[in-house]
C-alpha cells in the first residue's frame, strides 16, 4: 500500500493546500489588507496556529475522519478530495472567499449520486442556510464588537502609536487563535479520510510516540501551510480591501467578531457548558468562518454609515462564489469519478447490501416507519441505497430522514467476534468491563450493526445511546465512535 | 513574530513618539525664540542678541530636520501606523515647513533689517504674538493627535482663532503703512514683512484643516 497510499493522500495535500490558500486567508485577510501586519508574518503566525491546532486538539479520535468518512473506498475519497480541492483552487484563482469544508460536502454529494447512495437533505440544507445566517450573525457580531470596542476606546486614552501597536497585537493574538481554531477543525476534513492507508508507522521523538495520525496530520498542516504562502494573498486582499477598505481597528474587529460568531454558534463545547450548568442553551448554527468574516465586514460598514462604500458587486461575487462551489465540485466530482472507475479501473465505491429482514422490519416499526406495508420486501437484496429507498417507496411515503433510517437498519454490515482481535481495541476508547461484554459475544456472528448493539446492550446497558440531548452527545459521541471501531476490528467476509 | 519582536514592537513606537514630542517641543521653542527676537530686533535693531536668537532658531532648525529624517524612517521601518502613515509624514512635513519659515525669517530681518515706525511696534508685537500663539496652538493638536485624537479638536478652533486675529492686525497695519507718509519703497517694504509674519499663522491655518480631516479619518 505505501506508494499508492501516498498517490492517494496527494489529493488529501492538494486539499489542504486549498484550505490554505483560501480559508486561511479568513483569519489574517483584514489584518494584511490593512497593512498592519506583513503578509510574512501573518503566513508564518497562521501556519505555525494551524499546525498546533491540528497536532494538539485535531488529532482527537471523535475528529478523525471528518466528512470525507462517508465515502467508503479509497479511490472515492482520493476523487472527492480531488473535486474539492479543484474547486476551492477555481475560487481562489478569482480572489473568491469560500469553505472547503463546503466543498467537501459538495463532493460527497457528488460522489452520492455516482454511486447511487441516498444524500441527506439536512447537509444541502446546512450549507444553504449559512449562506444567509452566517453573514447576519457576522454583520450583527461585527457592528456589536466594533460599536463596543470604538465606545470603550473613547475613554482610553492611548498615544496614536500606542493604540497602533495595541492593535496589532490584538490581531496578531486573534488571528493565531482563529488559525488554532481553524487546525484544530478541519484538518481532519483534509486528511483523515487517508489514516488507512498511509504509510506511516509510530515513532519515538524526544521520548514522545509520534502516531501516525500525528504524522499525517502534520504532513497536512505542511500542505496547509504552502498553500498559505503560495496563494493567499488575492482572497486576503478580497476579503480586507476588495468588500471595503477597513481601518486597523476596524480589521481587527472584524478578525475578533469571526472568532466569535464560531464560538458562540458551533462550539459544542461552549453548549455543554451551558448545559451542565442549568444555563439556557445557544443553539447551534452551522457557521463557517468564510461567511462569518464577510458579514462583519458588511456590518461594520452598515454601523459605520458607509454601506455606501461597500463594493456590493464584490459582495454578490462572493455570494455567487459560494452558492457555486458545492454544485461546481459535485459535478467535478461526479465526472472524476468516472474517470477514475472508468479509465483507471480504479474502486471508488465499496458496494453495500441492503436486506430486509423480520428483524429489520423491527427495528423500522420502533423507529416510526409503519413496516406492516413492507412483509413482501422481507428477504429481497438491493446493491445500492437508491434501489431499496425506491421499493420501499412503492408502498410508503418516505421523508428524507426516514429515507436514512432505513439504509440504516437495513443495510448488511457482517460482524464476527473474534477474541484474538479484542486486544486490537484501543485501551483509550474501551474499558476493561466493555471488553469483558465483547469476549462473551465470542464466536457470534451478526447480519447488522444493530444486531451486535442489541447484543452488547443486552449483556450492560451502558452500551445504549443515551436520548439525544445537549449533555448526552459527549457520551452518545464516545459511544458511536466505540460501535466505529469495533466495525473496523470485527468486520468479515464469509467465505462462500 | 517572537515575544522580543512583540516587546520591540511597543519599544519602538514609544522611542518614536519621544521623537515626535521632541520635534514638537522643538517647533514650540523656536516660536518663544522668534517671539523674543522680534522683541529685539524692535527695540535695538539688528544687535549681537538678535542674531544669537536667529542662529538659535536656524540650530533648533537642524535638529528638526533630523528628527524629521528619523520619525519618517522610523514609520516606514516599523511598519507604523499604516493607515495614517502618509498623512502624518504629510503633517511632519508641513510643520518642519513652518520652522524653515521661522528659520528664513529671522535671516531675512538680518539682511534686510527693515525700519518700523515707532508707532508700529506695538501692533508688530501683537501681530507677533497672535502668530506664534497659533503655531504653539498647532504643535498643542498635533502633540494631541499622537497622543489622544479624541480630544485634538479641542485646539484646532484655537488655531483658527489665532490666525484670524493675526490677519486682522495685518490688515490693520496695512493701512497705517500706506496712509502714512512713508516712501512708497518703505512701505512696501514694510508690508512685505508683515505679510511674511501672517504668513506663519495661515501655514498653521493650513495644517488645522488637514489634521481635522485626519481625525475624522483615525475616528473610525
Amino acid at each position: 500500500m505505501g506508494m499508492t497510499g501516498l498517490f492517494f493522500l496527494s489529493s488529501g495535500l492538494f486539499l489542504g493546500w486549498s484550505l490554505g490558500a483560501n480559508d486561511a486567508s479568513n483569519v489574517f485577510g483584514t489584518a494584511v489588507a490593512s497593512r498592519m501586519v506583513k503578509f510574512k508574518t501573518a503566513a508564518l503566525l497562521c501556519s505555525i496556529f494551524l499546525m498546533l491546532g491540528a497536532l494538539v486538539d485535531g488529532v482527537g479520535a471523535a475528529h478523525t475522519l471528518g466528512a470525507l468518512g462517508a465515502v467508503n473506498a479509497i479511490g472515492g475519497a482520493f476523487v472527492t478530495s480531488f473535486a474539492a480541492a479543484f474547486t476551492v483552487f477555481l475560487m481562489t484563482k478569482y480572489g473568491l472567499p469560500v469553505s472547503v469544508s463546503q466543498a467537501v460536502v459538495g463532493a460527497i454529494i457528488g460522489w452520492n449520486w455516482f454511486t447511487d447512495s441516498v444524500t441527506d437533505l439536512s447537509s444541502v440544507v446546512k450549507i444553504a442556510s449559512t449562506w444567509v445566517a452566517c453573514p447576519v450573525l457576522g454583520a450583527i457580531f461585527g457592528a456589536l464588537i466594533f460599536a463596543l470596542f470604538h465606545k470603550i476606546s473613547k475613554h482610553i486614552h492611548l498615544s496614536l502609536l500606542q493604540r497602533d501597536a495595541l492593535t496589532r497585537l490584538a490581531m496578531i493574538v486573534t488571528g493565531a487563535f482563529g488559525s488554532y481554531a481553524l487546525g484544530a477543525n478541519n484538518m481532519a476534513n483534509v486528511v483523515g479520510v487517508f489514516i488507512p492507508v498511509v504509510p506511516f508507522t509510530e515513532f519515538s521523538f524526544l521520548g514522545m510516540d509520534i502516531s501516525p495520525v500525528h504524522q499525517l496530520f502534520f504532513v497536512g498542516s505542511v500542505a496547509v501551510a504552502v498553500g498559505v504562502y503560495t496563494y493567499s494573498y488575492k482572497v486576503m486582499m478580497t476579503v480586507g480591501k476588495g468588500l471595503l477598505p477597513l481601518s486597523p481597528f476596524a480589521s481587527w474587529a472584524v478578525v475578533l467578531s469571526q472568532s466569535v460568531v464560531l464560538f458562540i454558534f458551533a462550539s459544542e463545547g461552549l453548549e455543554y457548558f451551558l448545559a451542565s450548568r442549568n444555563l439556557p442553551t445557544i443553539p447551534l448554527v452551522p457557521v463557517s468562518s468564510t461567511q462569518a468574516v464577510v458579514g462583519a465586514v458588511i456590518g461594520i460598514g452598515i454601523y459605520k454609515g458607509a454601506a455606501k462604500n461597500i463594493d456590493w458587486t464584490v459582495f454578490l461575487r462572493i455570494m455567487c462564489g459560494w452558492v457555486i462551489t458545492p454544485v461546481i465540485t459535485a459535478l467535478v466530482c461526479f465526472v472524476s469519478l468516472y474517470v477514475m472507475k472508468n479509465l483507471f479501473d480504479q474502486p471508488v465505491h465499496t458496494p453495500k447490501t441492503y436486506i430486509i429482514s423480520h428483524g429489520v422490519l423491527k427495528e423500522f416499526q420502533e423507529h416510526g416507519i409503519q413496516a406492516n406495508s413492507l412483509q413482501s420486501l422481507v428477504g429481497k437484496s438491493y446493491e445500492t441505497g437508491k434501489a431499496i429507498v425506491a421499493d420501499v417507496k412503492k408502498h410508503l411515503d418516505l421523508s428524507n430522514k426516514q429515507e436514512l433510517l432505513i439504509l440504516k437498519y437495513a443495510e448488511v454490515v457482517k460482524l464476527k467476534i473474534d477474541p484474538t482481535k479484542i486486544n486490537k481495541l484501543s485501551d483509550h476508547l474501551f474499558s476493561a468491563e466493555e471488553k469483558e461484554n465483547l469476549a462473551a459475544l465470542s464466536g457470534k456472528e451478526f447480519n447488522y450493526r444493530w444486531e451486535l448493539e442489541d447484543a452488547l446492550i443486552l449483556k450492560n446497558p451502558s452500551w445504549k445511546k443515551q436520548p439525544e440531548t445537549v449533555l448526552n452527545k459527549k457520551i452518545n459521541n464516545e459511544i458511536a465512535e466505540q460501535y466505529k471501531m469495533i466495525e473496523g476490528v470485527f468486520k468479515w467476509e464469509p467465505q462462500d | 513574530m517572537n515575544l522580543s519582536k512583540g516587546f520591540s514592537m511597543f519599544y519602538g513606537s514609544r522611542a518614536l513618539e519621544n521623537k515626535i514630542d521632541e520635534f514638537l517641543d522643538r517647533i514650540s521653542e523656536a516660536g518663544l525664540i522668534y517671539r523674543k527676537a522680534i522683541h529685539v530686533f524692535l527695540e535695538h535693531g539688528v544687535t549681537e542678541d538678535f542674531v544669537t536668537h536667529a542662529e538659535q532658531i536656524g540650530h533648533i532648525e537642524s535638529r528638526a530636520d533630523e528628527l524629521r529624517r528619523e520619525i519618517e524612517t522610523g514609520l516606514y521601518e516599523q511598519n507604523l501606523i499604516p493607515d495614517l502613515r502618509a498623512d502624518v509624514l504629510s503633517l511632519v512635513e508641513d510643520l518642519d515647513a513652518i520652522l524653515n519659515a521661522y528659520d528664513s525669517s529671522g535671516y531675512r530681518f538680518t539682511i534686510e533689517q527693515p525700519v518700523f515706525p515707532a508707532t508700529l511696534h506695538p501692533e508688530m508685537l501683537a501681530i507677533v504674538e497672535s502668530v506664534t500663539n497659533s503655531v504653539e496652538q498647532i504643535t498643542i493638536a498635533a502633540r494631541t493627535f499622537f497622543r489622544d485624537f479624541n480630544s485634538c479638536r479641542d485646539y484646532i478652533h484655537k488655531v483658527r482663532f489665532y490666525e484670524s486675529e493675526a490677519d486682522r492686525i495685518s490688515t490693520k497695519i496695512k493701512r497705517a503703512v500706506y496712509s502714512s507718509d512713508l516712501p512708497l519703497a518703505n512701505k512696501m517694504h514694510i508690508c512685505s514683512f508683515v505679510e511674511m509674519i501672517d504668513n506663519l499663522a495661515d501655514m498653521a491655518e493650513d495644517i488645522t484643516d488637514k489634521l481635522a480631516i485626519y481625525v475624522i479619518k483615525r475616528d473610525n
